[in-house]
């Protein structure tokens, strides 16, 4: 039975950070560029972890801009809608993980999100209306040989494992420096 | 003054100890800062019953003998069960031990009355000397009170009280405030649901009778997260969940991530943990049901969670008068100079067995799932007294 996760090295990773907490110390980067307008692109490609320098196979381009309607190009989904990307990356990530080493075979899993935004808030429309969004919402379909209370825990266990779910239900330090 | 056995503290578990010591003829003594049950005495609230129905409170050499055996203690009928306990144990009240270390017969015990020797150290002394308190930056005008200083809801300032931690304290600190007519908000992290009753019986019989709190520390796939868990919701005589605090009119919020600027804020997570406790007890009901060999009974309404529960509220407006830190304890080793405890603060130790002559009795899965509560004393002392023992005879 394999969903392709590799979990072995995930629970050997978990044993070895466990007794060597500086080698855990990640640094996740990406380095951006206005265009044009509302329209920047954001590349990953290093990050740091275990100790050194690290490097995805492969730099990844990201296109931020607004829609039409925000009299925008276009060129790309809205910085807030990359939350969604990630929240939704995470999720899924996690829930075949656990699936894997809880030994459930998935057939096939999709997950819908939605973020509800009241946009006055960014606007400077309303003081009293957050930037940010007001509630989000994922629904997962999961075909998988398993119980829809085993299906239950996995999605459950997923959310109680994942970074981004984490770093949107609790509030983080963000520090902004002009260089 | 020299004893082969020094037991430092007198709670169930030191009292314990003392009674397999006794069987095995080791001469030892038990050392007491305060008074026999003194936790039992001094650090509790006044409306305190066991969670654990009397049935259950079985100590060597004492069991509940009184005419309801399916209710639950207050502390002075909790104080008294320990007291019967302790007739033929060689306890020294008043005597504080400040310091334990290595000597070459064994150890050194600085006391208030003087030095002890002792080639062997059973640490009694309790894994719930100090409340846990996360340190944030409280506006001073909310007053800040531990489950050590509460008594009763009349002492708290009036108007809301956040409590922070749904753990059997929280909830029960939680329905009691609220029932004094203070607004309680309630801020909830993982935490352990259970009913009070399933299928006719207490919730607690089907833990002793199916086995789970007899569970071994060696047999569990994660002993860490064993040994993390925390309390169960329950209190003397009825369910306490979330949704019976809820029908009361308890406010839930999600775990208290930070204060910030004088606002405490919640995770957004708070449907999560709720779904992981309803899921815990749907599973713990049919381990409960496979053992008894019969069909499921009962299930329980999944938690309500507010539809969208507030994640940010104000210290500094004055909706709420005090915070309630119903955030755990943990033990004091403040006085142990010997290196066996980690870097957070865990005595290390396999069983109750920490090495070299030193011995722990009663912290969380010690030797089995009960190992902190009262009927969860006999076997493990009897287990690590017996390894004491042994250790004796063998040197
Ligand atoms: C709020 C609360 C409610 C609980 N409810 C239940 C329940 O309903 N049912 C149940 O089964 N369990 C319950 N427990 C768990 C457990 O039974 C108690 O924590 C119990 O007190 C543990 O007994 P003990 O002997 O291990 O420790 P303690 O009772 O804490 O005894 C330790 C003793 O050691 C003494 N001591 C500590 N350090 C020193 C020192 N350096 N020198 C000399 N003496 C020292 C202390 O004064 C104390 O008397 C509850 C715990 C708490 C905190």
């Amino acid at each position: 039975m394999s969903n392709g996760v590799n979990v072995q090295a995930l629970l050997d990773a978990r044993e070895v950070l466990k007794g060597a907490p500086e080698a855990a110390q990640f640094t996740w980067r990406a380095s951006s560029k206005w265009q044009h307008g509302v329209h920047s692109t954001t590349k990953i490609e290093k990050f740091f972890g275990l100790g050194q320098e690290q490097s995805h196979k492969n730099e990844s381009v990201f296109e931020a801009d607004h829609p039409a309607i925000f009299a925008a190009e276009d060129n790309g989904i809205t910085p807030i809608e990359y939350l969604l990307v990630g929240l939704a990356g995470c999720l899924t990530a996690g829930v075949a993980s656990v699936a894997q080493n809880r030994g459930i075979k998935l057939n096939s899993v999709e997950a819908s999100v939605e973020g509800g935004h009241d946009i006055r808030g960014i606007l400077g429309a309303d003081p009293d209306v957050r930037n940010g969004f007001n509630d989000i919402k994922v629904v997962f379909t999961i075909d998988a040989d398993a119980s829809p209370a085993d299906i239950e825990a996995l999605v459950a266990q997923s959310q109680k494992r994942s970074a981004v779910f984490d770093a949107l239900t609790n509030p983080t330090n963000v520090t902004v420096e002009v260089a | 003054m020299y004893v082969t056995t020094a037991v430092i503290g007198a709670g169930h578990a030191g009292l314990a100890a003392s009674h397999f010591l006794t069987a095995a003829s080791v001469d030892h003594v038990v050392l007491e800062r305060g008074e026999v049950a003194n936790s039992w005495r001094h650090e509790r609230w006044d409306s305190l019953r066991l969670l654990t129905p009397n049935w259950l409170s079985r100590l060597p050499g004492a069991a509940y003998e009184g005419p309801d055996p399916d209710g639950y203690a207050d502390m002075g009928e909790v104080v008294d069960l320990l007291e019967r306990s302790a007739k033929d144990v060689p306890v020294r009240t008043g005597v504080n031990v400040t310091s334990v270390r290595r000597s070459p017969e064994g150890y050194t015990l600085t006391t208030s009355e003087g030095p002890i020797r002792a080639r062997t150290v059973v640490i009694a002394s309790g894994a719930c000397n100090r409340p846990v308190m996360p340190a944030f930056d409280v506006p001073a005008r909310v007053e800040q009170v531990t489950p050590f200083d509460y008594r009763n809801p009349s002492r708290l300032p009036d108007g809301g009280v956040l409590v922070v931690g749904a753990s059997a304290t929280g909830v029960q600190l939680a329905a009691e405030i609220q029932r004094s007519g203070r607004p309680v908000v309630l801020s909830a992290g993982e935490h352990v649901r259970m009913p009070r009753v399933y299928r006719d019986r207490d919730v607690l019989w089907w833990m002793h009778h199916a086995g789970v709190w007899a569970q071994r520390y060696d047999e569990l796939d994660d002993l860490t997260r064993a040994r993390r868990l925390p309390s169960p919701q329950l209190v003397a005589g009825s369910t306490l969940d979330l949704n019976a605090l809820t029908s009361m009119g308890v406010e839930l919020v999600g775990r208290l991530s930070t204060i910030r600027d004088g606002a405490a804020l919640f995770s957004g997570g708070l449907r999560n943990v709720a779904a992981l406790a309803d899921l815990k007890l749907n599973r713990l009901l049919d381990t409960f049901d496979e053992w008894a060999g019969t069909a499921p009974g009962e299930r329980h309404e999944p938690t309500r969670v507010p539809a969208s529960a507030r994640w940010r509220l104000d210290l500094r407006s004055g909706e709420i008068g005090s915070i309630v830190w119903a955030t755990g304890f943990r033990p004091d080793y403040s006085w142990l100079d010997v290196p066996v405890v980690d870097e957070k603060g865990a005595l290390v130790h396999d069983g109750g067995v920490v090495g070299d002559g030193l011995y722990a009795l009663g912290l969380p899965v010690l030797r089995r799932r009960g190992s902190t509560f009262i009927c969860g004393i006999e076997d493990d002392a009897r287990d690590v007294i017996g390894h004491l023992v042994q250790g004796l005879k063998s040197a």
